[in-house]
């Protein structure tokens, strides 16, 4: 990469914290008095010391970022993943200076806009159109340029009439829309995402994900931190996973996508709780789940082209209840590939006695596609319809080609797109060997 | 935090025209350019600070009115027929009210400078821009509430058949005084408030009694010579007697003034400084 095509670039940068340390409770009634009366003195050490780094290395110091380097391209949609406390927002408020960093340093070429949540500088006494006038400003708009996107902001946003009415009047719906509509009128050069497609319906959220998808294409360098893996794989071609503020991997999406939710839920093929730990209700109890291959065995990797058993073991604690267990399986970009419930005709609407059971899907080979499937296990009772657990990604599997030739795959080596892979029958007769008018059979062959 | 600023409006996006180098902070760094590209920011946010003020209430900008006003009659009563100290000859309630316009406008842009990090930390934590616009914004927009009050200064200026004379043209340069206190000392609480929220609690109580330690309620003329000097190191001292002089036609107390603008102006770039220093931490600790 030149430097020219450089948008961001993060040499090591590192950012840390110092956290609350937990206090002694005092004991004793003159402790508590001597605490009371020393308190403002602990008080104003402690305050200091949030800003202060210059003792050594003490517990109550956080790395919420560690030597963090990577570059983005200019245009480049780069997602940020990791768990709650990872680093990801640390790493945005950096980048868009909200927070300067410890050590380390990055370059960014061009403006940065960033949308960390948005409604942020929201009055709520104001109208509707003065909260965009300040909200643009905010956000580095000048008023200029927020009167020439005025309309498109209300068209957007569908706020109509309500534009002269105070934001605090609006329901949280129109609130997030009216945010939502300034912010991705926005247009710096580099955006800086965080979150927005967590909010609003879902109506909302797709017109969100949508203009996101315009904004990527439009040749903008993104930062997207989400926690919809869905649409980081969809929006962005490289992702960077974060663990405990250090970079974990940079790749393609897909990859990373895959690399967090294998760290979150550990491709275990078999989980068993014990019973005061299980995930429960009053009426059942979730014991175990596995992944059994054809011959019966636990298997985390299954053969696309074999069949492969969902198990959940549970425990029935009250009896008279008609049951449902059961199980979804999510890819590894968290889209649903199916859910299905158990259907064994003995049980069909017939109150159980109190137990132990396992319940067994029977999923058929040459089915589902390549990856990992993620299984959320749950059971409900039928009627009053009331969950008993629910535990997602209580056990997850891969599923690989071999490429023998004898799968859906057939002897294509590259990208096959879908949650399902069916083996179909294809068949492919010849009507006519003469070659279709107007067409001169020689020299068409080294032409596609 | 940036050593370069980004131009708003390029015209070229194909190619940024600014590079922003992101490092650890060391010690304050003044951009007057960024500052100048965000002053539209600045106008938004005193209008939203005019507008949430005066929103749904009845009396709006007219409450701009009834602190001093109110203050004025009670004052007139405690100091001017109680304990009859002598205004420099004036009419108590005009030498009092005069006196509280500016002391009002000061100490509510005090309280308010010192609370705007705390007030605003929602965006302070979310968005980036020049921090020292926020503990300037509530002193420009309480300009608003003393301009009104000065329009009733002048009615009852006109209705005590006080002559100002040409000398009432300064007064602005009095204005500016105080505002430069405020936005100064505002700099510092300000700074100081994000992390030790005591200084907000504290302030409107301070404010209260630094009142007295200002010739708001009596004449500097009552203050014994030795400490004269001693007095006009408060910024407002000055700006007050200068306020009054030139309204109604005095001479104006250049000595006060001169050591209150010394004071006032040591207090703004201190204050600046000290709040740049401390801005890199803001988001951390607010």
């Amino acid at each position: 990469m030149t430097m020219s095509d450089i948008a961001i670039r993060s040499v090591n940068l590192s950012k840390r914290y110092r956290i609350g340390q937990l206090r002694r409770q005092p004991t004793t009634l003159v402790e508590a008095v001597r605490t009371f009366v020393t308190s403002p003195f602990r008080n104003l050490s402690h305050l200091r010391r949030l800003a202060r780094f210059d003792e050594d290395e003490s517990a109550d110091i956080v790395w919420a970022l560690r030597d963090v380097s990577f570059d983005v391209g200019r245009g480049e949609v780069v997602g940020i993943i990791g768990r709650n406390g990872a680093g990801k927002s640390t790493l945005l408020k950096v980048l868009s200076r909200i927070t300067t960093p410890t050590s380390g340093w990055a370059e960014i070429h061009g403006i940065v806009g960033s949308l960390l949540e948005v409604g942020t500088g929201f009055h709520p006494e104001l109208t509707g159109r003065d909260n965009i006038y300040m909200n643009g400003a905010i956000l580095g708009m000048t008023r200029k340029e927020i009167d020439l996107k005025f309309h498109d902001i209300m068209a957007f946003s569908d706020i109509g009439r309500f534009v002269d009415t105070p934001v605090k009047r609006y329901s949280s719906g129109m609130k997030v829309r009216l945010a939502f509509s300034v912010a991705a009128h926005f247009d710096p050069e580099i955006l800086v995402v965080d979150e927005v497609l967590s909010v609003g319906d879902s109506a909302f959220q797709k017109k969100c994900l949508g203009k996101m998808g315009d904004v990527a294409k439009g040749g903008r360098t993104v930062l997207f931190v989400s926690h919809n893996m869905a649409a980081v794989t969809r929006l962005c071609s490289r992702t960077v996973l974060l663990e405990d503020g250090c970079v974990k991997m940079i790749g393609p999406s897909h990859q990373a996508v895959s690399a967090y939710l294998q760290q979150e839920s550990g491709t275990t093929a078999e989980r068993e709780w014990p019973a005061e730990k299980a995930p429960s209700g009053r009426v059942a109890r979730l014991r175990a789940a596995r992944v059994l291959d054809r011959r019966g065995r636990v298997s985390d990797v299954v053969d696309i082209r074999e069949p492969v058993r969902i198990q959940m073991e549970y425990e029935i604690l009250t009896p008279g209840y008609v049951l449902l267990p059961n199980l979804n399986l999510i890819n590894e970009e968290g889209i649903e590939a199916f859910g299905a419930q158990d259907l064994d005709p003995k049980w069909r609407q017939r109150p159980r006695p109190p137990g132990r059971y396992t319940s067994t899907a029977w999923i058929p080979g040459n089915f589902l596609a390549e990856g990992t499937m993620f299984v959320h296990v749950n059971l409900n009772v039928q009627s009053p319809f009331i969950l008993q657990f629910a535990e997602p990604n209580a056990v997850a599997f891969r599923v690989v080609d071999r490429s023998d030739g004898d799968a859906a795959r057939g002897d294509w080596g590259g990208i096959m797109p879908g949650v399902v892979r069916p083996l179909l029958k294809w068949t492919t007769e010849v009507l006519d060997t003469a070659p279709p008018a107007g067409t001169k059979a020689e020299g068409s062959a080294g032409a596609l | 935090m940036s050593q370069t600023q980004p131009v708003l409006s390029n015209p070229n996006p194909s190619r940024p025209a600014v590079i922003t180098v992101i490092r650890p902070r060391r010690g304050p760094r003044i951009n007057l350019h960024e500052l100048l590209q965000y002053q539209e920011l600045l106008i938004f946010l005193v209008l939203r600070d005019i507008k949430a003020r005066y929103a749904q209430s009845v009396l709006g900008v007219g409450w701009a009115i009834i602190q001093p006003l109110f203050s004025m009659i009670v004052f007139t009563i405690v100091f001017g027929r109680i304990a009859k100290i002598d205004a420099d000859g004036l009419p108590y309630p005009i030498f009092s009210f005069a006196g509280l316009v500016l002391w009002t406008s000061f100490s509510n842009s005090l309280v308010d400078a010192t609370g705007s990090l705390i007030r605003n930390s929602h965006i302070l934590t979310k968005i980036y821009f020049p921090r020292l616009i926020m503990p300037l914004a509530p002193v420009l927009g309480r300009l608003l509430d003393f301009g009104i009050a000065l329009v009733l200064l002048f009615a009852m200026i006109l209705w005590f058949g006080v002559v100002p004379g040409f000398g009432a043209l300064l007064f602005p340069l009095f204005v500016l005084l105080m505002v430069c206190t405020a936005a100064g000392l505002g700099l510092w609480l300000a700074g100081l408030a994000i992390q030790f929220r005591d200084v907000s609690y504290g302030i409107p109580f301070v404010v209260q009694l630094l009142m007295y330690a200002a010739p708001v309620v009596y004449p500097t003329t009552l203050v014994p010579d030795r400490f004269r000097l001693l007095y006009s190191l408060n910024p407002m001292v000055g700006a007050i007697e200068g306020f009054r002089a030139s309204l109604f036609g005095l001479a104006v107390p250049w000595d006060l003034v001169a050591v209150g603008a010394g004071m006032a102006a040591l207090l703004i770039i201190s204050g600046v400084y000290f709040f740049q220093y401390r801005e890199s931490i803001f988001a951390d600790v607010a």
